[in-house]
């Protein structure tokens, strides 16, 4: 499998190979394309999105002694509660690189040039103080911006650019990046499983009797190039769970639904939130470092929408979470075969039982 | 300028957030202090940085919220940006108006003398610039089943007015657009209006009609209660045009006063 290199020529029409881990053996996979989400649903399931919009958290600039600098903004410190009242954070905890840009891979980029806590960053109309260097890696650091409110959301719209990836042929601008319902920026990299979702898609999903909440989860970096941080992702990330959502999933349960959460950030929320509070969902924020793993048994969410990934990613791995490993085995080998594109403008899966043998809902054992 | 909407009785907009474009002078600018005299968390989005801070500290200084983006529509990159700023420092819109536009130079031109670039500049701020900015926003409120969207027009956009053909086609493909995304978004929750203000007293009016007399237009802190009391209301249906006349400043008053 190969990363895809540039933008489908219609976002909402990309293929989509759908696991079925409830159905019998053999019968468990399809390949399709996106259009057929509405269909592989049932009246009563619901879907949810992370509404949260990407933002420019790509920033170039110089140390005071003039040496090249990239932040890569990656978490938000002192949280979100401007609908309270609260200004948006100023602080932000971020990667840093030394010389060059995203046309070269994270991994065989210069290392930034040693900053003392309290040295100086400049990202053009933006400055910025480093604060707290992490044990983890001393290119982990706190930002700490000079200004706040409305002038520093200028100059961080004005400065920065969504992250990039290098192995696209084109870098991405803002517009590219958001999701169709993108509403609060609180995502650091573009929660890109949402992206091929149209609303020609979620509005024949709500025709069809399947309902759709949204959640807010700040996804962070998928990858930064140090093999230290990148060991230790995600780090911990916050999310806000809306009153009507917390109802939709009771609701959904209660009828016998399916939970569909379209990526892996959803299920990190609805799972973490369970997690706190003994298998409900509550509305309201939180933050949670759950890890997905294979040995994950999810208690909310019945099957995921996901990007294309090849079997040795830890996206992948941790559909394990919701289908048997000789059914991802196979799954992995058809995308293999079939050409399947990965990576954020890439294809598809759905994992979701019942999705191909509707008598199957509810998958029995996964493992 | 009088931000009092006792006709509609007080604050019912608190706790909503309202974004306006061209927010830094004449209607938006009018309207930005209506919206928060009404209870909005108010964005103000204009070109230029000086005159939308004077707009934006003109509302704090009445005991309103506002905020600044600085964005020219014209620039593809700039929805995004504007959508992205304005949750940041607000949280979700619920409420759109798409009030910035450009004449294009003045004094106006015969369609004869009109510069192919200057009916592209009108249709990339006026049509193109709000189609992007009501997608960006429009999406969140659908999301969330519930928003609204109104777009500023002109009668120019249904009487044949010599020289005013580039900004007349830009608001006549505005008030279209606007039909067939009120046909789009029944049932979602989100309502679109079209507003045809007449014709105000403001800097855009002076630039078109030099030697128009003041006493005849209406004033925009008028006609922005007006739109204020549209949104306060539902009965009038999405998709609709609403011319609105408040007139000059004393039959406005008369007005008042019979009602």
């Amino acid at each position: 499998m190969r990363p895809a290199h540039g933008y489908p020529d219609r976002r909402d029409d990309v293929r989509l190979l759908v696991i079925d881990p409830a159905a019998p053996e053999g019968a468990g996979l399809r390949e399709t394309r996106t259009p057929a989400l509405p269909v592989l649903l049932a009246p009563g399931d619901l879907l949810v999105v992370n509404d949260a919009a990407t933002l420019p958290a790509s920033l170039r600039g110089t140390d005071e002694a003039g040496r090249p600098v990239e932040a890569r903004l990656l978490a938000a410190r002192g949280g979100w509660r401007v609908e309270a009242g609260s200004p948006p954070p100023t602080r932000f905890v971020a990667v840093l690189f030394g010389a060059g840009d995203w046309h070269t891979r994270t991994e065989d980029r210069p290392p930034p040039p040693e900053l003392a806590e309290g040295a100086r960053l400049r990202f053009g109309a933006l400055a910025a103080t480093v604060g707290r260097q992490a044990t983890l890696s001393p290119r982990l650091v706190e930002l700490r911006f000079d200004d706040d409110g409305d002038a520093l959301w200028a100059a961080l719209y004005k400065e920065g650019r969504p992250v990039q990836y290098a192995h696209l042929a084109h870098d991405l601008p803002l517009w590219a990046v958001q999701t169709v319902y993108a509403t609060r920026p609180w995502a650091f990299e573009m929660p890109s499983a949402g992206r091929p979702l149209s609303w020609e898609i979620l509005l024949a999903l709500r025709r069809r009797g399947v309902r759709w909440a949204s959640l807010t989860h700040a996804a962070g970096l998928s990858a930064t190039g140090d093999p230290a941080i990148d060991a230790a992702l995600p780090l911990p990330e916050a999310f806000e769970i809306p009153p009507a959502t917390a109802r939709a999933v009771a609701e959904t349960r209660a009828h016998d639904g399916r939970v569909v959460a379209v990526g892996t950030t959803v299920v990190r929320a609805l799972e973490g939130a369970a997690q706190q509070h003994g298998g409900a969902i509550r509305a309201g924020r939180g933050e949670t470092d759950l890890r997905i793993t294979p040995a994950f048994r999810p208690r909310v969410v019945d099957g995921i929408l996901s990007g294309a990934h090849a079997a040795h990613e830890s996206h992948f791995q941790l559909l394990a979470a919701f289908a048997g490993s000789d059914l991802l085995a196979a799954a992995a080998a058809h995308a293999e075969r079939a050409g399947f594109l990965t990576h954020e403008l890439g294809d598809s899966m759905l994992v979701l039982p019942g999705a191909l043998a509707p008598a199957h809902r509810k998958a029995t054992s996964v493992g | 300028m009088d931000h009092e909407n006792a006709a509609i009785g007080g604050r019912f907009l608190q706790g909503q957030n309202a974004l306006v474009t061209g927010g830094s002078q004449g209607l938006g600018r009018a309207l930005g202090g209506a919206l928060a005299a009404a209870g909005a968390r108010v964005v103000l989005v204009a070109r230029h940085f000086d005159p939308l801070a004077a707009a934006v500290a003109e509302i704090r200084a009445g005991g309103g919220q506002a905020h600044a983006v600085v964005a020219d529509l014209a620039d593809k990159d700039a929805a995004a940006a504007i959508a992205g700023q304005a949750a940041a420092l607000v949280g979700p819109i619920d409420l759109l108006i798409n009030n910035a536009s450009t004449l294009g130079p003045v004094p106006l031109r015969l369609l004869l003398d009109t510069d192919c670039e200057d009916l592209e500049r009108a249709l990339a701020v006026n049509l193109v610039g709000a189609f992007r900015l009501t997608k960006a926003l429009a999406g969140p409120m659908v999301l969330r089943g519930a928003g609204t969207i109104v777009n500023v027009s002109s009668d120019a956009a249904t009487e044949a007015y010599e020289r005013w053909g580039a900004y007349a086609a830009s608001k006549a493909a505005l008030e279209q657009l606007g039909r067939v995304w009120a046909a789009e978004l029944a049932g979602t929750g989100v309502r679109l209006f079209t507003v045809d203000p007449g014709e105000m007293d403001t800097k855009m009016h002076a630039d078109a009609i030099p030697d128009a007399d003041r006493a005849e237009l209406s004033d925009p802190g008028r006609v922005a209660e007006r739109i204020v009391e549209l949104l306060a209301g539902s009965d009038t249906a999405s998709g609709a045009r609403v011319a609105i006349r408040v007139g000059p400043a004393q039959a406005s008053a008369a007005q008042a006063v019979t009602r």
